[in-house]
């Protein structure tokens, strides 16, 4: 292809950083000059150049518009990595929470003048409670991890308040990372326990390893391959038996909201990811939201602040004190003010204009399109364990085989065809694993040109070879990044060119 | 002359005069990809057979490089950090991780040899 003069490739434009674009002196606004020369800033007084661009407000504008242009967003097409990204997000969330009565209020603000947003929050923790059956819910966690170690803390703070130290958490090997994290952080040894072919936790295993020193299990359910773990109510029954705790990782409630309830499975605490089930946004460092239900036995050690209400109106139980007189025993405080209230507002938003019955029909939805991958692909890809599978369909690359293709190449010529990869190597228990959630949005015309694209490019690995495959992606504005490089030399902020020195005099 | 022996975890340990040197099998870094970063333990450390003894990210995957043996850190490769790429440029010389002085030698009646350790990957791959 012939290369243009601009770079640009139609109007697809190059787009520099902003600070190569300074123009000493262009400024959006125009100041004027200060009635004196007196300079009072004493030793404030700047010695060098701010470091900003000089830009126009048109420079600007364009700038960002064009770096948003070149974002791919589920609102502008399907991407298989699903909702641990981000799912659709109905505009009538965003609507919600943009009246000022929602918008236009701080933390600080009189709880009598804030009896709706309270209100809000506690109506929220209630549909929560009530889909998960469990008594209590901590609203404050930021975010699924934040909620695990919400979770985590209470049962520490359960186990010390009976004087039962124990030192170790157990993991399923295929555990989200975030799970080991959380219990080391919480000062925890953690035991992983290998999972059985079926791509299910080894339940034998687990029970053999519980005894005294086990303070609880970790474990999601559906499970990290998209499997329901059908022996989980014989497996909480074990853990309470040998005096532990069980943690679920909330982190694919979505598959089964409106259809399982936590509490019948035996959990002692769960977090909730609202991105994930009640379709608010997510990713690129945004507001996270992670909710963890507790049962009884854990509840009274909440964290602080939580929402109470009687007949004199909705207040928020802030200090040690305060809980003392409600006679709980909180582990303490997880962050400042009350939460993501702002996603407290899209989640319920979401929630009250579903219904019960239109999140049960959400979470099959999810279901039935992931089984609909599994099904439609399973004689061209490689599924790596028997379905009926979950929310996400899970494959390998033994299709790949003896083609020189990688899940990588797979992957980045995916990006040529219009498609944002799935997740790629991750779970870790299967090789060079594809991992794809369509999510219940997506419409069956979408999954059939998403099948038909996949089938093509699987034949042409194994037709053509892998030589298209390793220069993949051709199409987009850069080529195939070197992440080696980018992970051994990052190179983490801009620096100005070196001035070009003046000759000496 | 040292003695060679292989983990089901891909780690190898070179044994000479009850000092063990470990680092991670040809197969273990073809199958991690590039890697990128490499955390050795200190010196002086007591680790246990099975115990998580250093960390190593690559491109694709965090792991964990486990100890084959118990014993004290007597040695780390200090340029390994520096330099991950010797992980796969070099993994069974150069991109050794750590020497671990070995409290019970016997321990190592449970590692394969190369032959096993070869079957073993054959069955695995």
């Amino acid at each position: 292809m012939t290369e243009t003069f601009t770079g640009n490739k139609g109007l697809r434009l190059e787009e520099p950083l902003i600070f190569e674009m300074d123009t000493p002196g262009s400024t959006g606004v125009d100041v004027a000059d200060p009635a004196t020369d007196e300079i009072r800033l004493g030793d404030l007084e700047r010695k060098s150049a701010i470091g900003l661009p000089g830009l126009s407000e048109p420079q600007v504008i364009r700038h960002y518009t064009r770096l948003s242009q070149k974002n791919y967003s589920i609102d502008a097409g399907f991407y298989p990595l699903g909702s641990c990204t981000m799912k659709y997000n109905p505009r009538l969330n965003e609507r919600m929470a943009r009246l000022p009565g929602f918008s236009d209020i701080h933390p600080f603000q009189p709880v009598s003048t804030v009896q709706g947003a309270l209100e809000l929050i506690d109506t929220l923790a209630d549909w929560l409670k009530k889909l998960t059956g469990m008594p209590a819910v901590a609203m404050s966690p930021a975010a699924g991890a934040h909620g695990e170690l919400c979770g985590m803390l209470s049962i520490r703070a359960a186990l010390e308040a009976r004087g039962d130290k124990r030192p170790v958490v157990l993991v399923p090997e295929s555990a989200h990372g975030t799970n080991p994290a959380t219990a080391a952080a919480c000062g925890y040894k953690v035991e992983a326990i290998p999972g059985d072919a079926r791509g299910r936790v080894d339940t034998k295993a687990f029970k053999e390893r519980l005894g005294p020193d086990v303070a609880a299990v970790m474990l999601t359910n559906p499970n990290t391959c998209g499997l329901f773990e059908t022996d989980i109510i014989d497996l909480s029954k074990a853990i309470h038996d040998a005096g532990a705790f069980f943690y679920m990782d909330g982190a694919n409630y979505n598959a089964i909201v409106g259809r399982v309830r936590i509490a019948d499975l035996g959990a002692d605490a769960m977090h909730i990811n609202l991105h994930k089930t009640f379709s608010t946004p997510h990713g690129g460092g945004g507001p996270g939201a992670g909710p963890t239900v507790l049962s009884e036995a854990l509840a009274p050690f909440a964290p602080l602040p939580y929402v109470v209400h009687d007949d004199r109106g909705y207040r928020l139980v802030e200090t040690e004190l305060d809980a003392k007189a409600e006679g709980t025993e909180p582990f303490g405080r997880l962050k400042g003010f009350h939460g993501q209230f702002g996603v407290f507002v899209r989640a319920l938003s979401y929630i009250m204009s579903m219904g019960a019955d239109g999140l049960r029909q959400a979470s099959g939805d999810a279901v039935l399109n992931a089984n609909y991958l599994l099904e439609t692909l399973k004689d061209t890809l490689t599924p790596s364990f028997e379905g009926p599978c979950m929310h996400e369909a899970l494959f390998d690359d033994r299709f790949l085989k003896d083609t020189g293709v990688s899940t990588l190449d797979f992957a980045k010529a995916m990006i040529d065809e219009g498609y944002h990869p799935m997740t790629m190597y991750f779970p870790l228990v299967v090789h060079g694993a594809l991992l794809m959630e369509p999510t219940e949005t997506e419409s069956k015309e979408t999954l059939d040109a998403y099948v038909a694209t996949l089938k093509d490019l699987a034949r042409r690995a194994r037709e053509n070879g892998a030589e298209a495959f390793k220069a993949a992606p051709q199409f987009t504005p850069r080529r195939r990044l070197d992440e080696t490089q980018a992970a051994r030399k990052p190179v983490l902020r801009w620096r100005p060119e070196e001035p070009v020195q003046e000759a000496a005099e | 002359m040292s003695t060679i022996y292989f983990t089901e975890d891909h780690e190898w340990i070179a044994v000479e005069d009850g000092v063990g040197t470990v680092g991670i099998t040809s197969f273990a870094q073809s199958q991690l990809g590039d890697v990128v970063f490499v955390e050795v333990p200190e010196v002086g450390i007591t680790l246990d057979k099975g115990g998580e003894a250093a960390v190593v990210e690559s491109v694709k995957a965090a792991s964990e490089v486990y100890s084959p043996v118990s014993g004290d850190v007597v040695e780390s490769n200090e340029s390994l950090p520096d330099a991950p790429g010797t992980v796969n440029e070099d993994p069974q010389g150069e991109g050794w991780f750590f020497k671990v002085k070995l409290t019970d030698p016997s321990e190592l009646d449970d590692l394969m040899d190369l032959v096993a350790y070869d079957a073993f990957v054959a069955e695995h791959s």
